[in-house]
């Protein structure tokens, strides 16, 4: 009963987990993307329409991550270039990209993902790992797209913490203009630290067209963008701390239908998710430290003549 | 240059964003009627708001009419703003399908006293504003006698979406349906609290096939939980629209919508001038509701048991929420030789004897 329910804990969370490193990413170049979720529908629909009519896996997942990142370049142009509003871009972003999904999805109402993909996605045991107990079938008797969520989490975080680009990022979004001194280009590193923020919301937006619903549906996120923002937060702007985060919350969102007969109330467990996100709010408010704090140029646009 | 250049590209997203929203078709002969429809959902859910529009299609293709529609309406003010845009284009009816449009409609109504207002799923009504809405639960009951005739387990799981009077009429009929043909099921309800949100109605489906039920029934307008039961070789029922697409392995039927012919009667009333308001419950023997046909994952005596039980409601011999009904603890919720009235099923929130589930 309780593996069944982690196990499904880690379906759950998937799209969350993309969708939050790629805001983190985002984050990190000192950019704030309330696209989130117009990303993510810009990536579902991508996903799906490339997988539908080339019925080939790997080119509908880069069609997800490649409509997603064209999204984030809209923002980048926005808000790097032309220095916009960010919050303003971002509402703008996502009011555009549920927009056009829904357009665009006109044409595959009532289609389903071709059955090459159906299996491509199907769970399989990965040896050695899949045999430790318990864990072992929770975590590596997934799909690809989830071991793809694993490897990408982890390399991001190693990534950001022990690579010299990485530094750089974190540099560029805590103080600009002292990168920039440095001769770091800060416009090149946030251009390609948010279109990779929009690739990875594409992706979990594409996980749900193309595995985990695999058939055209309309809005399919569903406001899952949104809690990704939160989860920033939540996550503390560490890609390794994403991973339990979107995992709390994917487990949040589907307690509810196992523990509906033991006399919890029903409307106590819709709240859970939102509760838990304000105590989290309020306890990381409470204990501020330069470990959970958000990067310092975050929303605030860099003009390098103001040095 | 730049502010220009930012005023264009805002200019142009805004402009993207509307090309998703609305459309109207075709171009319009003068002597064509105008016919508006506000729907709550988009017409890609496949599902409630789906079978609104193929009523639409219906009636553009049975009469001579141009029809207007807006999707994803919130259910605020934006309908008034919708409605008055409407009426400006000349629409002479306008039908609203979503519970929560009703007030507004109501208040639109009395604006606009030349506007035949028709509002989907609601009590209200006006001089110019009629209600109307299906007696879903009579196919609910023929999609219950599929799964009591198909389980092996003799557990159904119900993904339910919130617990207001339509959706455990749902239920009840369902449970009674399957009991009709197979007294010991019993049917688990979960319920999501959402009418879309096709991952997490899959998941919910999920959670009660890991309890053992093999087949899945649903209330919400996604395909969600069908796609939950064709990857865990369960069965399924659908709702709303034939799913049969959407999981070929598992679908066996479902209670679907039939707007078409009320649609048609309708505005050809308002077309007559002969258009009066009225409260519409429309049953199965008005066409405007129906069980899909059964697919080959159907058991095979299925057929002939929903016709015989078809037959029976039509000729009136089979009441579903007939007398003796027992609720969740046993007690006698409907006697012997009575029925539950209209009003009664209209604000039904007990469950009958069998179902396993609570109403918050």
């Amino acid at each position: 009963m309780i593996e069944s329910f982690l196990y499904s804990v880690i379906i759950s969370g998937t799209p969350l987990l993309f969708a939050t490193l790629g805001e983190i990413i985002t984050e990190k170049s000192g950019h704030l993307n309330l696209g989130v979720e117009g990303l993510m529908l810009l990536g579902a629909v991508g996903g799906f329409g490339i997988g539908f009519a080339t019925s080939n896996p790997i080119l509908a997942i880069f069609g997800g991550a490649f409509v997603g990142t064209l999204g984030a370049l809209v923002y980048a142009f926005l808000t790097v270039s032309l220095r916009a509003n960010q919050v303003v871009s971002g509402l703008a972003l996502t009011i555009f990209g549920t927009g056009i999904s829904s357009y665009v999805g006109t044409i595959f109402v009532g289609k389903k993902m071709p059955e090459v993909i159906i299996d491509f996605f199907k769970p399989f045991e990965i040896p050695l790992l899949s045999k430790i107990p318990f864990i072992g079938n929770i975590l590596f008797n997934q799909d690809l797209f989830i071991y793809l969520s694993y490897i990408i989490a982890i390399s991001l975080g190693v990534y950001l913490y022990n690579t010299r680009f990485g530094l750089n990022l974190i540099a560029v979004g805590e103080n600009p203009s002292a990168a920039d001194s440095t001769g770091i280009n800060v416009t090149l590193y946030k251009y390609v630290h948010i279109a990779i923020g929009g690739a990875l919301c594409g992706l979990g937006g594409a996980y749900l067209s193309i595995v985990e619903v695999p058939q055209w549906q309309d809005n399919i996120t569903a406001g899952r963008g949104w809690i990704a923002i939160a989860l920033v937060i939540f996550a503390s702007w560490n890609p390794y701390k994403a991973l339990y985060a979107a995992y709390i919350f994917g487990g949040l969102n589907i307690i509810g239908f196992r523990m509906q007969n033991l006399n919890f109330s029903q409307n106590l467990l819709d709240m859970l998710p939102y509760v838990v996100t304000i105590m989290v709010l309020v306890g990381s408010s409470i204990k501020k430290s330069k470990n959970n704090a958000p990067p310092k140029g975050l929303s605030i646009p860099y003009f390098r003549e103001e040095r | 240059m730049k502010k220009i250049l930012i005023l264009l590209l805002a200019l142009s997203l805004v402009i993207g964003s509307f090309t998703g929203c609305s459309k109207s078709e075709d171009a319009k002969t003068d002597d064509q009627m105008i016919v508006g429809f506000i729907y709550v959902g988009p017409i890609g859910d496949g599902g409630y708001t789906f079978a609104h529009d193929q009523g639409r299609l219906y009636l553009e293709e049975k009469l001579d009419v141009k029809t207007i529609y807006k999707e994803s309406v919130p259910e605020t003010q934006e309908v008034e703003q919708e409605i008055r845009n409407m009426v400006d284009q000349g629409a002479k009816a306008i039908f609203a399908t979503s519970f929560g449009f009703m007030d507004y409609v109501e208040k639109m109504s009395n604006e606009f006293p030349d506007v035949a207002f028709f509002h989907c799923s609601g009590y209200k009504s006006t001089d110019n504003m009629a209600n109307y809405f299906g007696r879903m639960y009579e196919p609910r009951y023929l999609s219950g006698i599929v799964a009591g005739l198909k389980t092996k387990s003799n557990k159904l799981g119900y993904v339910a979406a919130f617990p207001i009077p339509e959706v455990v009429r749902g239920i009840n009929a369902f449970t009674l349906g399957a009991q009709s043909v197979n007294p010991d099921i019993t049917v688990e309800v979960v319920w999501t609290s959402t009418w879309y949100d096709p991952a997490k109605e899959k998941e919910a489906a999920i959670s009660l096939l890991d309890k053992g039920a093999d087949i899945i029934a649903q209330h919400q307008d996604t395909a969600g939980p069908q796609q939950a039961a064709e990857e865990k070789n369960a069965f399924s029922i659908g709702y709303n629209t034939d799913m049969k697409d959407m999981a070929p392995k598992a679908y066996m039927t479902a209670p679907v919508w039939n707007w078409g012919p009320y649609y048609v009667e309708q505005v050809q009333n308002v077309i007559d001038g002969t258009f009066e308001t009225h409260a519409y419950w429309g049953g199965m023997k008005d066409d405007t509701i129906k069980l899909a046909p059964l697919t080959e994952n159907a058991p095979e005596n299925a057929q002939a048991e929903v016709d015989k039980a078809e037959a029976k409601i039509l000729d009136g011999s089979l009441v579903i929420f007939e007398g003796p009904i027992n609720d969740q603890s046993g007690n006698i919720k409907v006697a012997d030789g009575s029925s539950l009235t209209d009003g009664e099923m209209l604000s039904i929130d007990w469950f009958v004897e069998g179902v396993i589930g609570k109403i918050k």
